[in-house]
């Protein structure tokens, strides 16, 4: 069994402030993946409020808005067999509704 | 002699007079305390047919048993005494004699819980171990309530009961460290008791409630503590307490269950109802949010009428009872609730994911989700999980579904 990412990507700021249907429907695709026992870990939602980017030579920006137009809204670990597995699992999610899209990474574990 | 009242007062009092015998020797001399117990209670046996009841029945015997732990420590003590000159730590205890007095009972019974329910056991041996030594149940009585032979649950007790004996475990101490280290494990033993009682295969409705009753007399007892009054023994006691309305209406007359739709929902107990909101809303004191919080909040939903928005809440319950921890019966609970709001076309696509085929609760699930879908389909269900369910009363509820396919 092997563990992938899930990255969401959201296309909009508004979309992290979801309507309790959003949520409801989020928290359904959740249900779902643990109900097939294929959720490795619930991961987090990462704020796009409380957000800074660190550059080289001391250079703090706020947000990490200033080269990427989507920013990523949070994350979920799942276990599968396979990565078409995983994207499969990535597809169900109500996300692309709003235009964001999921990153799927293989975790390479550190040795 | 009224022929009820020495098994009843057996049964009530075996182990609490166990507990405190227990407390007081140790956890190695387990089988002593027992011995005195059962000698009382044979005592009890010969004497009160020829001289009459005595007034106070439960004082009798603990006075009877309080001598003859008085008498076994004195040899014990002598026994010490001359084998090994420097006495130890643990007679300085010893040498006092056990008491009997109510706010002591309850102590020890407490910590006979936690000495019991201990994790370098398997559950299914802490359940046999909780059921002998704190319920008082017979090897027969376990054995009839697990399906299984009397040889079997003796085995599981006998290395049970070796493994309590050398565990480090100090029965005599109730300090919060203690007892916070082997909280969860105290009320996973319960909740299983508990459930053992509710969906035990076991026909026997007599045995199954009083394994229900068992479990919340003991989680009372933990809740009557306010060192062992957690947010989660509250919510186990909830959850009991929900569960347990609907016993008397999930039984009818001829032993069948009668499943949730079909009960008749005056047959609920509204005082059991009214008990599990009272311990659920201890349980939310703090910032707890365990398993038995979700499963006591699912069951609350149950007990409201129908026509809510009560199953968009229990669905969303079992979301975050599956986010906690994963069992396959909360995945097929959740695609259930998954029908009643979204409908069964929502719920097949999502039950076909599932990898619960060995299951015959699955196909059940299968069965009650094709029915107005797919008939063909529906029966093959139904009767594959008839083919992986020995219960009685399962075979029984499917049955009826696929006579009502046609």
């Amino acid at each position: 069994m092997k563990e992938f990412v899930l990255i969401f990507r959201l296309a909009d700021m508004a979309d992290a402030r979801p309507s309790p249907e959003q949520i409801q429907e989020r928290m359904n695709w959740m249900g779902s993946l643990a109900a097939q026992n294929k959720l490795a870990d619930k991961g987090n939602s990462l704020s796009p409020v409380s957000a800074k980017t660190v550059k080289p030579g001391n250079v703090v920006s706020d947000g990490p808005f200033t080269e990427i137009k989507e920013f990523i809204a949070g994350y979920v670990i799942v276990k599968t067999e396979t990565i078409e597995e995983a994207v499969e699992l990535a597809k169900a999610n109500p996300i692309f509704k709003t235009g964001g899209s999921i990153e799927v990474r293989e975790v390479i574990v550190r040795s | 002699m009224s022929e009820t009242l020495l098994p009843h007062l057996f049964r009530r009092e075996y182990s609490k007079m166990t507990a405190v015998l227990c407390r007081h020797f140790g956890l190695q001399h387990m089988e002593t305390a027992e011995d005195i117990v059962s000698d009382t209670f044979l005592k009890a046996a010969e004497t009160w047919p020829l001289k009459g009841i005595p007034e106070h029945p439960e004082a009798w015997l603990y006075t009877v048993a309080k001598n003859k732990a008085k008498d076994w420590l004195k040899r014990q003590h002598l026994f010490e005494a001359r084998i090994r000159p420097e006495i130890g730590r643990d007679t300085e205890g010893m040498a006092t004699v056990p008491d009997f007095e109510p706010g002591a009972i309850a102590d020890s019974q407490l910590a006979m819980i936690f000495a019991v329910c201990n994790p370098v056991n398997p559950p299914e041996a802490q359940i046999c171990l909780a059921l002998q030594i704190l319920c008082g149940f017979s090897v027969e009585e376990i054995a009839n309530a697990f399906l299984t032979h009397k040889e079997t649950i003796k085995k599981r007790l006998q290395r049970g009961r070796a493994a309590l004996r050398t565990d480090e475990f100090r029965i005599g101490l109730l300090d919060e460290a203690t007892l916070q280290a082997r909280q969860a494990a105290v009320i996973n033993t319960l909740y299983l008791l508990f459930n053992e009682g509710y969906h035990s295969k076991s026909n026997d409705r007599l045995i199954r409630e009083e394994l229900c009753a068992e479990a919340m007399r003991l989680a009372l007892l933990l809740t009557q503590n306010e060192k062992t009054n957690s947010p989660e023994t509250n919510a186990l006691l909830a959850l009991c307490c929900f569960q347990a309305s609907r016993i008397g209406a999930r039984n009818a007359a001829d032993g069948e269950v009668v499943l949730f739709d079909e009960q008749d929902r005056q047959l609920w107990d509204q005082e059991l109802i009214d008990k599990g909101n009272y311990f659920l809303v201890n349980a939310c004191s703090g910032n707890t949010l365990s398993r038995y919080h979700l499963e006591a909040g699912i069951a609350y939903w149950h007990t409201t009428p129908a026509g809510t928005n009560k199953w968009r809440y229990i669905l969303d319950l079992y979301n975050q009872l599956l986010l906690l921890a994963y069992s396959p019966a909360a995945a097929l609970n959740r695609t259930f609730a998954l029908a009643q709001v979204y409908g069964r076309e929502v719920a097949l696509e999502e039950a076909l994911k599932l990898d619960l085929s060995r299951l015959s609760d699955y196909h059940a699930l299968l069965g009650y989700l094709y029915t107005g879908i797919d008939k063909t389909k529906a029966r093959h269900h139904y009767r594959q999980a008839m083919g992986l369910t020995v219960a009685p009363a399962a075979r029984q509820v499917l049955q009826k579904a696929i006579d009502s396919l046609d």
